[in-house]
Formats: structure tokens, sequence, C-alpha cells
């Protein structure tokens, strides 16, 4: 008899289980939904400031940018991403000095680790929250960072963090 | 109420007369065959979009809505991709098998498909015996799924198989024995006459309590016939990756996919058909002007809405439950649904013998 | 500690034992491999010895030979040891085998013999673990030429046969076994399967829906993680630990930053610390919310599996704020943390530590109290307490056979100690124990992050370091609770910028050791969701 019992409160037990995962999934069923519609409003998407995207060079309205070539990035980065390409000339005071020729970056390899951008003692790079990468070969991966032209500009002081490496790059736009 | 059968006795006359009796019968089949097949594409894809639809709004999503407005021509897409995608020859396998089962699943869905009465007069096949006829109609399908887990060499698909062919003969029971119930009720088997005997109120209220239980019992049985979850075992996706059709590709991988969801909607039409009123709207014994003004409501109309509650029932069971185990499985039909359906199958003949129906 | 050194020396005449730097630092011994063959048996059952938990098995490439370090601790006498036992030379690498009695041994051997050459006498299966079987050399070993491995294109042959290297007469002799019977039903769940949850391959052996046999091959995606960091600075090899449980990639991070800090002495700000402890938790609810979605899915439910990933999503938002990466956030750094919190960060954890146990209930309705899943996940795949423990299994899998082993609780870090939480323990050891584990964690871990939210002290949020950072010469190990166990990182120093040897202590690879014990005698459905309820990452396996 008891086992007779058990039969049906099992059978009535489960059967109020059933109903009430169907009842939260209807409820479910008439809530808003969170689908992000993309690229429809890809301009109002919110991709957070500190997104790392992708690495770029910060360059002043005036072509200018803060990278002197010493190759300390390209010595961090842990997946050899980085190739700074660099000539030497001589300056205004007859001294040699290393000139930067092409800063190459390898978005297919990057990490994104921030080594590169947090040990830059000049603050000459930084990485924008800028996601669309997609494309259709690795080459178009390869990029070069500086801009066609562009030179080093005058030398400032930079702010450092407490140790020794730059805690808050440049905010990205 | 509009009766389909007029349209369908002046084409009928209409050919008579400009051709001999057989010509005119073997024109009638042909434009039959043509119209049930179109018909049969168009459900099924009207049906997958729902799915999608349905199951995107379960999971907080918004489902399809690239292709064409909120994404309606989606599966126009799909099918013409799948229409055109190669079907792969496998080595190994036994050709003549696996090219004949995704048939057999078709033509046993298109079979029990032909007895809908979708609406006043618009049936293919009617007859004495016919939701007899439907649902042993409806079980051919199972050879077509042995049949491809055999044939694939394919040790996934023949778990899968083997799963499926104990699923479906354990359920075939249920289905057969919960109709049953109600086929006493009615006193008759032939389709139609079911549908008119549900005229001044329908079945699930005329047999009150055994009715009600028959009406849960073929829905489970009827969820587990047409393999979809929480009875998706012979093609459970985490398990066998895609069960007895794993091996299959293009359109014949097309033909079980649409076979599955037009069966959803030939379980969902029969429980229309025998527990809902069919195509009959819904009449309250009494109350005559409401009755009057529900008969303005095509017949067709009726009967899609109620069928397309089915489907929604269906797909919420889907979308809600984990899937079952094959013991569960097997002991849920054989511990439970069984003994209560043999319980209800003679509550229901003392009510009917004693006149205790409505 | 005495009477433990006693009685080593009372079996082994020979044992080195080194200088304890450190007050609760463990005892460390060296032995020669006849030694250790001598000692292995009384280590686990000599009463006051009873090392029943191996807690890491490191092979490593001393310069001149190759050879072990153990790690073993006794749960009962709460004391550890540290055995480091060489092998008699490169050409003849042999060392007794731990595997009778430590069942986690088995897959440590393996590895160490797919790295390092290691033949362990008595293993009943050695074959490698992670690399192909026609792999070449030995990777890890320093003298290791990487061009007698081309990339090879054609697919792999699995192997019929395992070998079992026994000794007779002080001569080493290989046995062939055949791993499956000719007439068995084998099939193979992966390296592409829906529930593998990544490229994991299990050859199963089936009698109708029964699982007689799992052969598990490990290492499709193996990246060597660790023989890449043997040439990496410190600060580079850092960037290597979120990729190995993705889905605790910050608390893998909180280990290795943390055994660096302690081999530097580096004091770590209070500020950093809170900030730490706050990401481990969210990553820890992060981690267990996929663990509900997916384990969901494997069970067929496939609603519940989005209302996971809904939920954590917001969890990876407010990373993404503060960190910069959602699934890869590269947050801590040698001394503290890459940035300051996010101005919102406090305001958004909050909302959503409110939000979290509304959606929790909608949870237990859809799933947990559902009968099917009940029937499904109840006194299936039972691990006792003594399997967990031979088996090396830690993390909410053990909790939920009644082993409290949270070092969060028993080993405190960082300020675990300030915290009140409950160490959450189950007893049956089922697939639904280790399912309401993890559930019941998840509110652990609000309340963990409710507590710290008001407190966070001001200052900085990292410690000042040098340029160029370079280990004291030793032998650093620390290890920490992620979401899925106990995560170790051992370096062996030698004074130099970059590791010796950096040897992770992964916490899945003895989740998978353990699941032919768990599936054998199930149905192949179970095998699914015991799987699902071990709840391994694949990359943490294979590195």
């Amino acid at each position: 008899m008891n086992s007779f019992i058990r039969y049906f409160s099992d059978f009535f037990i489960a059967l109020k289980s059933l109903l009430a995962g169907m009842k939260t999934t209807l409820k479910v069923f008439f809530r808003k939904k969170t689908t992000e519609l993309y690229p429809e409003k890809r301009g109002s998407l919110h991709i957070a400031a500190q997104f790392r995207g992708r690495l770029e060079m910060i360059h002043t309205d005036d072509n200018r940018h803060h990278c002197v070539a010493c190759g300390i990035c390209q010595m961090n980065c842990p997946n050899g991403t980085i190739r700074v390409e660099s000539r030497t000339v001589t300056n205004a005071e007859g001294k040699p000095e290393k000139v930067l020729e092409a800063y190459h970056y390898d978005l297919g390899r990057c990490l994104f680790c921030e080594l590169c951008v947090r040990t830059c003692p000049h603050q000459a790079i930084r990485f924008t929250n800028k996601y669309e990468n997609a494309v259709f070969t690795r080459e178009k991966l390869l990029l070069t960072l500086n801009r066609p032209g562009s030179s080093l500009l005058p030398k400032t002081k930079t702010p450092q963090g407490p140790d020794g490496m730059n805690t808050n790059p440049a905010k990205p736009e | 109420m509009f009766d389909f059968s007029v349209v369908t006795t002046w084409i009928d006359e209409g050919l008579r007369r400009i051709m001999p009796e057989a010509g005119a019968i073997a024109v009638e089949c042909v434009i039959i065959g043509v119209l049930l097949l179109a018909v049969y594409a168009v459900f099924a894809l009207v049906l997958i979009l729902a799915e999608r639809k349905v199951c995107a709004a379960f999971q907080c999503r918004l489902g399809p809505n690239r292709v064409g407005p909120w994404g309606l021509i989606q599966t126009v897409a799909d099918m013409l991709k799948i229409i055109t995608k190669e079907i792969i020859s496998i080595r190994h396998v036994d050709r003549f098998l696996h090219n004949l089962a995704p048939f057999l699943v078709i033509i046993a869905s298109l079979l029990a498909f032909a007895c809908i009465p979708f609406a006043k007069g618009l049936q293919i096949l009617d007859f004495n015996v016919g939701i007899l006829f439907m649902i042993a109609a409806s079980s051919i399908g199972i050879v077509g799924i042995l049949l491809a887990g055999w044939s694939s060499n394919n040790k996934f698909s023949l778990i899968g198989a083997m799963r499926s062919g104990a699923q479906m003969i354990s359920y075939e029971l249920s289905i057969g024995l919960s109709i049953l119930t109600m086929v006493v009720l009615a006193g008759t088997m032939q389709i139609s006459r079911l549908v008119e005997a549900q005229g001044d109120l329908w079945f699930i209220f005329k047999g009150h309590i055994p009715a009600c239980i028959a009406f849960i019992v073929y829905l489970i049985a009827g969820t587990a016939e047409t393999n979809r979850g929480p009875f998706d075992l012979p093609e459970a996706e985490s398990e066998l990756t895609a069960g007895y059709h794993t091996e299959y590709s293009g359109m014949h991988f097309g033909f079980y996919y649409v076979a599955e969801f037009v069966n959803m909607f030939i379980v969902a039409a029969i429980a229309t058909t025998v527990f809902l009123g069919g195509w009959m709207p819904l009449h309250i014994p009494g109350l005559d002007g409401f009755n009057r003004i529900m008969d303005y409501i095509p017949s067709l109309f009726w009967f899609l809405g109620k069928s397309a509650l089915m489907v929604f029932v269906i797909m919420w069971f889907k979308w809600t439950f984990p899937r079952l185990r094959i013991d569960q499985l097997i002991h849920l039909e054989w511990k439970y649904l069984l003994p209560l359906n043999l319980v209800n199958l003679i509550a229901m003949v003392v009510i009917v013998a004693l006149g205790w129906h409505f | 500690m005495s009477t433990l050194k006693a009685l080593i020396r009372e079996i082994c005449p020979n044992a080195v034992f080194q200088e304890q730097e450190k007050e609760n630092a463990p005892l460390q011994v060296g032995l020669q491999a006849g030694e250790l063959a001598r000692l292995i048996q009384p280590l686990h059952d000599h009463d006051s010895m009873r090392f029943d938990y191996l807690e890491d098995l490191i092979g490593m490439d001393f310069g001149e030979k190759p050879g072990v370090i153990y790690r073993l601790y006794s749960t009962r006498h709460k004391h550890s040891l540290v055995i480091e036992c060489q092998a008699e030379s490169r050409e003849k690498p042999e060392l007794p085998t731990l595997s009778h009695l430590w069942a986690i041994a088995n897959f440590y051997e393996r590895e160490v013999f797919d790295f390092f050459g290691i033949r362990f006498i008595g293993h009943p299966d050695m074959r490698r673990l992670f690399l192909r079987s026609d792999h070449v050399g030995f990777p890890l070993r320093k003298d290791y030429d990487p061009s007698s491995n081309p990339l090879r294109l054609e697919a792999e042959n699995l192997p019929d046969d395992t070998s079992v290297f026994v000794e007779h007469d002080g001569k080493t002799e290989k046995e062939d076994h055949a791993v499956f019977d000719k007439d068995e039903y084998v099939v193979n769940i992966g390296p592409q399967h829906p529930a593998t949850h990544g490229v994991l391959h299990f050859q199963v052996s089936l009698q109708g829906e029964m699982v007689k046999k799992v052969d598990v091959h490990c290492g499709y995606i193996h990246r060597g993680i660790e023989k890449m960091c043997e040439s990496m600075t410190y600060p580079q090899t850092l960037a290597m630990t979120d990729r190995l449980d993705y889905l605790s990639a910050h608390q893998n991070r909180h280990a290795l930053c943390a055994c660096i800090e302690e081999a530097l002495g580096l004091e770590v700000p209070r500020r950093a610390q809170y900030i730490r402890v706050l990401m481990d938790e969210l990553s820890r609810i992060q981690s267990h919310l996929l663990f509900y979605a997916t384990f969901c899915m494997d069970l067929g439910a496939l609603t519940p599996f989005f209302y996971g990933f809904r939920d954590r999503e917001k969890i990876l938002d407010i990373f993404e704020a503060t960190t910069g990466g959602r699934l890869i956030q590269n947050y801590n750094v040698i001394g503290g943390v890459a940035r300051d919190l996010h101005p919102d960060f406090i305001k958004k954890t909050r909302e959503f530590v409110e939000y979290l146990p509304t959606v929790l209930d909608e949870y237990h309705q859809v799933f947990t109290n559902n009968v099917i899943f009940r029937q499904r996940s109840q006194g299936i795949g039972l691990l006792s307490k003594e399997q967990a423990l031979s088996f090396g299994v830690t993390g909410p899998t053990a909790r939920a056979s009644g082993l409290a082993c949270d070092l969060r609780k028993h080993k405190p870090y960082s300020i675990y100690e300030e915290v009140l939480f409950k160490e959450v323990l189950r007893y049956e050891g089922d697939c639904l124990d280790r399912y309401l584990v993890r559930m019941e964690e998840i509110s652990q871990s609000l309340s963990i992050i409710e507590q710290l939210l008001d407190k966070i002290p001001q200052g900085d949020h990292c410690a000042k370091t040098k340029p160029v950072i370079k280990l004291p010469e030793g032998r650093f190990f620390k290890s920490v609770e992620t979401a899925r166990g106990e995560f170790g990182v051992f370096i062996e120093s030698r004074g130099e910028k970059y590791p010796w040897r950096l040897k992770f202590r992964p916490p899945c690879l003895p989740l998978v050791s353990v699941i032919e014990t768990l599936a054998k005698g199930n149905k192949i459905a179970d095998l699914i969701a015991i799987g699902a309820s071990l709840d391994y990452v694949v990359p943490d396996i294979d590195r």
C-alpha cells in the first residue's frame, strides 16, 4: 500500500515540478529580449573605453608621435607581435640618434596583454576600443602604426606610475 | 459555415463533363497530389520559422530577423540552400537502404498528413476507419529511421536508431489507447464523423475527466512519437551528435528535418481533431447567440488556430525540459502512461455505458 | 616535522634534507630512485605519515639528469612533504611508479613520460598523454631539438597497444597490452563532439547503452605553455595563465603573481588585494554561471543555457569596464593590478549582486527542481571521498564528495582570512551534489563581494617593481582556489630573468582522470552528465 501511495505522490510531485518550470519559461517568453542588434545599433553599442581592441600609435594633430624607436615594446612582447624599424641619423647637436622608420604590428599574433603599452617609457602607444578587426586575409592584419610622414614630437616629461610603468594610458577616443 | 465540398464537387462535375470518369479521377489525383505536396512544404516552412521564433522568445533572443521583414522568408532561403546542397555519398554504406530511408519517413508523414480534416469538406482521405489508418500510416516512419541508422554504418546512428525503435514502439501504445478512449466516446472511427459529433460540444468537455487524462497522455506520447525534446533521445545532440541522421546531407537530411516538423503538426492536428473539435467552432449548449457568432469564423481558421495552439504547447515542452534518459523514457511509458491509459479506457467505457458524459 | 625526518631517514639512510628557509615551508628531501621505491608504501600507509593527497608531480630536467618532484600532503596530519628524485641518467630514465597508491599519479606520470621520457616502472599504461604517438623526443628536456618534429599533416593513428615497464632481475622489460579487445564496441566521443566542451577525445567501449571503459586522449590543443614560459621573462609568462582555464583566467593569474611576489618578497598593497579578491569571486560566479548553462545544455535543456549566458554577460561587462578584457582580462600584474577600478565598478557590481539572486530562483524553478533532471543526476557518477583524494580531485567536485579542500579556508591567501563565508560541502558525491555545490558557491561568492564592496581601502593599486624582474634561486610553489579547484604554480628559478621550469598544477587533469571510474556501468547519457558535472575546461588540461 505504501508503495502504491508513493507511486501516485511521485507522479504528482513530478507533474508539479514540470508545471513550475513551464510557468517560468512562459514568464521569460514575454519578457524583453536581450539580443543586441549589430550592425544596426553599432553606433550606440557600449564598448568600454578600456577595451583592448587593437594597438595604435598616438599622433598629435600635426602628425607627430612620441616614439623614439627604443624597441622596449618589441623586447617585451611575448609573441613577437611588434617589429620596430629604425635608422640612425645625426641630430642637430651632431650626435647620432635613432629615428623611427616603421612600426610594424601584427594584429593576428597579438595577445592583448598590454605589456608594450605598460612598458613604453614615452607613452607612444595605446590600445583603442575599436573592435571590428575581422578581415579576409592575414596580410591585412599586418599594420604599420606610424602614419606616413609623421615625425617625433620633441621630448616632454611623462608622468609615470608607482611601478615605473604607465598605469593610465591616454584615454582612447 | 462555408462547406469546401461545394468547390470540390464543382471541379469534379466539371471534369466529368469533359472527359470519361477514369480520366477525371486521374486528373483529380494529380491535382490533389501536387496540392498536398505544396501544402506539406509550406507547412514545414512555416513551422520551422515558428519554432525558431518561439524558441528564441523562450531564450531571451529575437530569433531570425535578417532575411525579409522580421526574418519571415528566412526558411525559404534555407530551403533554397538545402535543395542546392550536394548529397554526399559515403563509402561503406548500404547505398540502396541509405537512399530509401528518408523517402519512407516522408511518405509515412505525407500519408498521415492526407487524413487531416483542415476545414468543413476539406479532407483528402476519409473513410470508415480513418483514424486507425492515420495512426498506422504514421508509424511507418519508424522503419525509415531504423533503416537510416542501420544503413549508415555509423555507431552513433545505430544507437540513435535503436533508441528510436524502442521509443516509438512503446509510445505508439499510448497514442493508440488514448485515441481509442475517445473513439469509445464518439462511437466512430471516421474522421469526418468524429468532428461532426463534436458539433454541440468538444470531446474534451463531453468526456470530462477521462477525456482530459487521455488528452494529456496523448500530448506526452505524441511529443515522444515525433522525437522532439524532451524525448529527442534518438538524435540527442549532446550525446549522439545527430543520431540516426548523422550521415545524411543535402535534401536527404532535409526530408528528416521537414518530416519532423510536419509530424509535430500532425500530432497537434490529431489532438485538435479528436479532443478539441477539429474545425468545429466553439459551441456551448444553450448559448445560441454565442454559437452563431462563433459560426461566422471560417472553419479553416478554427482548425489552424487550435492546431497552432497545440504546436505551441509542444514547443513549450521542448524548450523547457531537459532530455530524458532511455530508461526514464521507457519507465514513463510502461510504468505510468500505459497503466493510466488502460484504467482510463475502462473508466470511459463505464461512463459511456451509463451515459454519464455530457 | 622532526619525527617525519627521522622516519624517512630510517627507511632511506641516504636521504638529503634541505634547509628550511621559512617557518611553515614543507619538508624537502632528495632521494635516489631505489630509495624512493622503498619509501612509497610507507609514505601512503605508515600511521604517522599517511600522505593521502598527491598535490602535484612535477617533471623536471635538472640539467644533468631528468627527474621528478613530488608534492605530497596528508589530510590527517596536515603536513606536507616535497620529494626530489632524479633518474639514474639521461639514457636510462627510470623511476618507480606511484600510480597503484595515488590514482592521479597515473595521468601525472604519463605526462612526465610524455615530456621528459621518464619511464615509470610498474605503471599500467605508459603511453604518451598529450603528444602524438609518433612524436620524436621529449620536448621539455633542455636538449630537445624542435626540428626533429616537422609539422605532420597526416592523421594520427591511435595506437591499439599500451606498454608496461616491469623490472626483472635489475633489467627493465617492456610488455604490450591491448587497450581495447578486438570485439569491443568502441565509440569515439570527440575530439569534435558537442559534449566534450572543447577538443577532448574519449574512446568509449559500450555494451548496448552501458559504458564499459573510457579511454581519454588529451592534447589536441596542447600549446606547450610550460615550455614557452621557460624562454619568457616573468611579466611575459603572465600573459599565458589567462589562456589555461579561460573561465578562471583571473584566478590563474593571481596564483602566478602571488608565487612571483612571494619569491621576490614583495608586499602587495591592500587595495590591490581587495581588488584581486573581488575579481576572483566575480570570476568564480561567471564560471559557475557558465557551468549551469553548459550543464543544462548537456542534459538537453536548451533554454536555461541562455539564462546562464545572459547573466554571465553582465559580469563580463563589469570586467570589461575595469580590466579592458572580457574573457582574457590581463588584470593582475606582479605587485598588484594593472589599473585602478573603474569609477562605476562599485555601483555596477552592487546592482549585479542585487540582481542575481532573483534570477537564481528562476534557475531553480526551471532546472534544479525539475523531476527529469533530478532523476538523471541523483546517484549518478558517485565519487567517494577517498576516491576524490586519491584522484587528486579538488574544488567543487571534491567538496560535493565531502572533502573539505577549499584553499580559501584551509590555506588562506590574500585577504580571504578576513572575509566571512561558508565552505560549501555536500556528501553524496553524485552529479546532483556537484551541481548544487556550485549553485551554493555562487551565493557564497555574492556574500563575499557584498562584504568587500564597502570597505575597499584607498591607496596604490600596484607595488613598485624593478624594470627587470629576477627571482632569487630556489623553488617556489603557490596555489589558489579557482572555480574548478586547486591551481598551483611551481617555479624553479636559477636566479635569471627566465624561469628554469614553470609548472602549472591543473585542476582539470584530475577531473578528467576520474571520468572512467565514474562512468563505468552507467549509460552514455550519464557519461555526458558526469562530464558536464565535473566541469573541466580543456585548455587547462592540455596547457
